[in-house]
């Protein structure tokens, strides 16, 4: 029985994430089309809704070139890796609180890992070996040059993603991911949930920035600066090899947006839902919605800033990173660390 | 670039500009209030754009009274870059004591420059709003005296324009 639930999720959890980055794709499609008064897909299906079906039908089809003096081992292992670690990451987002089902107490996540947020840090930093080593085995100087700009930007940016994410976790008191959402369902004063958006401004803002240059999303997607670098890591590749870098990317940016959403955004909780005297099951299903819109929400945001900001230039990725972002979450862990010791005492 | 034209050097930034953020959220706004004025694009095989007058189509022969108002001169011929225009002339009882009794523009070879149509002296040879071609083979794509004659006026717009604007 456990196994089976377990295997419930997993189907569940990766159906819903495979149809969401084909969803993703299509609105960011629509969106950037709409922001350049423009139309964008509309021929397949209600407004073009299943131009992605056609894309991977075509990406299947075609012919699967591997360069002459490329690593080929590598140069096949490269999309696999981005796209198992994009979906990895996800096993461990609370997409719920506990459900009823048949008796049974379902907790609407993957995986139960005590050390979440380590796991969501080192996966998403894994991320990063696939882009890389795409560079490398490619044996083009763009491929290679987007992979090394691709790992500099990971270094930079790590850091100061887990920096911001220490004042999270010492409010929480805890590394698990649904104790750092239940401790979200609080309310400060009666009145404003205690989402970290609100106790950890800066840190919301440090991570933000952290995740577009994690997911290589603009203004931070120096790999595959098309004016610089042709197509960066994924120049040589082509076919479904090519798609499952794409795919990578879309699902990285549902993870990051789920992890932004569960870590500062109050996860699955509805404010004052828990008050208007539901069903625990009805309410269980409410606050899936709830984490569901979320993350659409952010998911927008990400595509608005696509199309909004221009990319930045190496070396102001870097004065970025090091010399704002990392004083900046250090100095938010200093300043967490001093009103959490001034309050509790 | 400031507002009225002087260059804004990085130490003039202040804080807030420095720190990029309100800077970002206001070109969130304009992006996102651009999404909701209407699109420009034209569905092109379901919507047709009409080309206003100005716009430069395929060359035409202006048709007055049943009758061409080209004279053979060969000016277009002789003018045309892409030596894709061919008259040969002759005599008629008419005023104009010339005709073109075959005259062909090859479409293939068009570049739809409009020299033709600058360097006529009778307004004979005109740009119409037709951009819409489409040959099967090299054969079709020669124009002769049947496709390319059309009656001054159909053609009224573009030559009101033309003694406007020349």
């Amino acid at each position: 029985m456990e196994l089976f639930i377990v295997a419930a999720k997993i189907v569940v959890v990766l159906g819903v994430l495979l149809t969401g980055a084909a969803l993703t794709t299509w609105a960011e499609r629509k969106i950037s089309a709409f922001i350049q008064n423009r139309v964008g897909p509309n021929r397949i299906g209600w407004a073009g809704i299943f131009q992605i079906v056609a894309d991977m039908v075509k990406l299947v089809m075609k012919e699967d070139i591997v360069p002459k003096s490329a690593n080929r081992f590598v140069h096949d292992l490269a999309p696999m890796i981005s796209l198992t670690v994009a979906m990895s990451t996800f096993a461990v987002i609370p997409f719920g609180n506990t459900i009823e089902i048949a008796g049974q107490n379902i907790k609407l996540m993957v995986a139960d890992v005590n050390v979440g947020v380590l796991y969501i840090l080192a996966m998403t930093g894994m991320g990063v070996y696939g882009v890389t080593l795409a560079g490398w085995s490619s044996n083009n100087k763009y491929s290679l040059l987007g992979g090394l700009r691709s790992s500099a930007q990971l270094i930079s940016y790590e850091l100061s993603m887990g920096m911001s994410l220490i004042g999270v976790i010492m409010i929480a008191g805890s590394v698990r991911l649904d104790q750092i959402v239940l401790q979200q369902t609080e309310y400060v004063g009666g009145w404003l949930p205690a989402w970290n958006i609100f106790l950890q401004p800066v840190g919301f803002v440090t991570f933000l920035v952290s995740a577009f240059a994690e997911t290589n999303r603009l203004p931070f997607d120096l790999p595959e600066a098309e004016p610089e670098l042709v197509g960066g890591y994924h120049t040589e590749y082509s076919g479904m090899k090519f798609g499952m870098f794409m795919l990578s990317e879309y699902i990285n940016m549902i993870t990051a947006s789920a992890v932004v959403t569960t870590l500062f955004l109050g996860g699955w909780h509805l404010p004052f839902a828990e008050t208007w005297g539901l069903s625990p099951f009805t309410l269980a299903l409410l606050q899936v919605g709830t984490f569901a819109a979320k993350v659409i929400c952010m998911i927008f945001f990400f595509i608005m800033i696509r199309w909004t900001i221009p990319r930045f230039r190496y070396d102001q990725l870097m004065k970025l990173g090091w010399k704002w972002m990392l004083p900046l979450a250090i100095a938010n862990v200093l300043v967490t660390g001093l009103v959490l010791l001034l309050t509790t005492n | 670039m400031g507002s009225n034209g002087q260059i804004i050097r990085k130490k003039d930034l202040n804080f807030w500009d420095r720190l990029y953020i309100p800077e970002i959220l206001k070109g969130l706004v304009l992006t996102f209030r651009q999404m909701f004025k209407p699109e420009i694009t034209v569905q092109f095989p379901e919507e047709r754009f009409t080309p206003p007058a100005q716009f430069r189509g395929r060359p035409v022969l202006v048709e007055e009274n049943g009758v061409e108002r080209c004279v053979a001169c060969g000016l277009c011929s002789r003018v045309c870059p892409a030596l894709a225009i061919e008259v040969q002339a002759s005599e008629t009882e008419l005023a104009k004591e010339r005709f073109p009794i075959k005259f062909e523009i090859n479409m293939v070879r068009c570049i739809f420059c409009g020299f033709c149509e600058e360097v006529c002296p009778e307004e004979a040879i005109i740009m119409s709003n037709e951009y819409l071609l489409v040959f099967n083979n090299q054969q079709e794509a020669v124009f002769g005296k049947d496709k390319l004659l059309k009656s001054a006026a159909e053609m009224h717009d573009r030559l009101e324009f033309l003694r406007q604007h020349r």
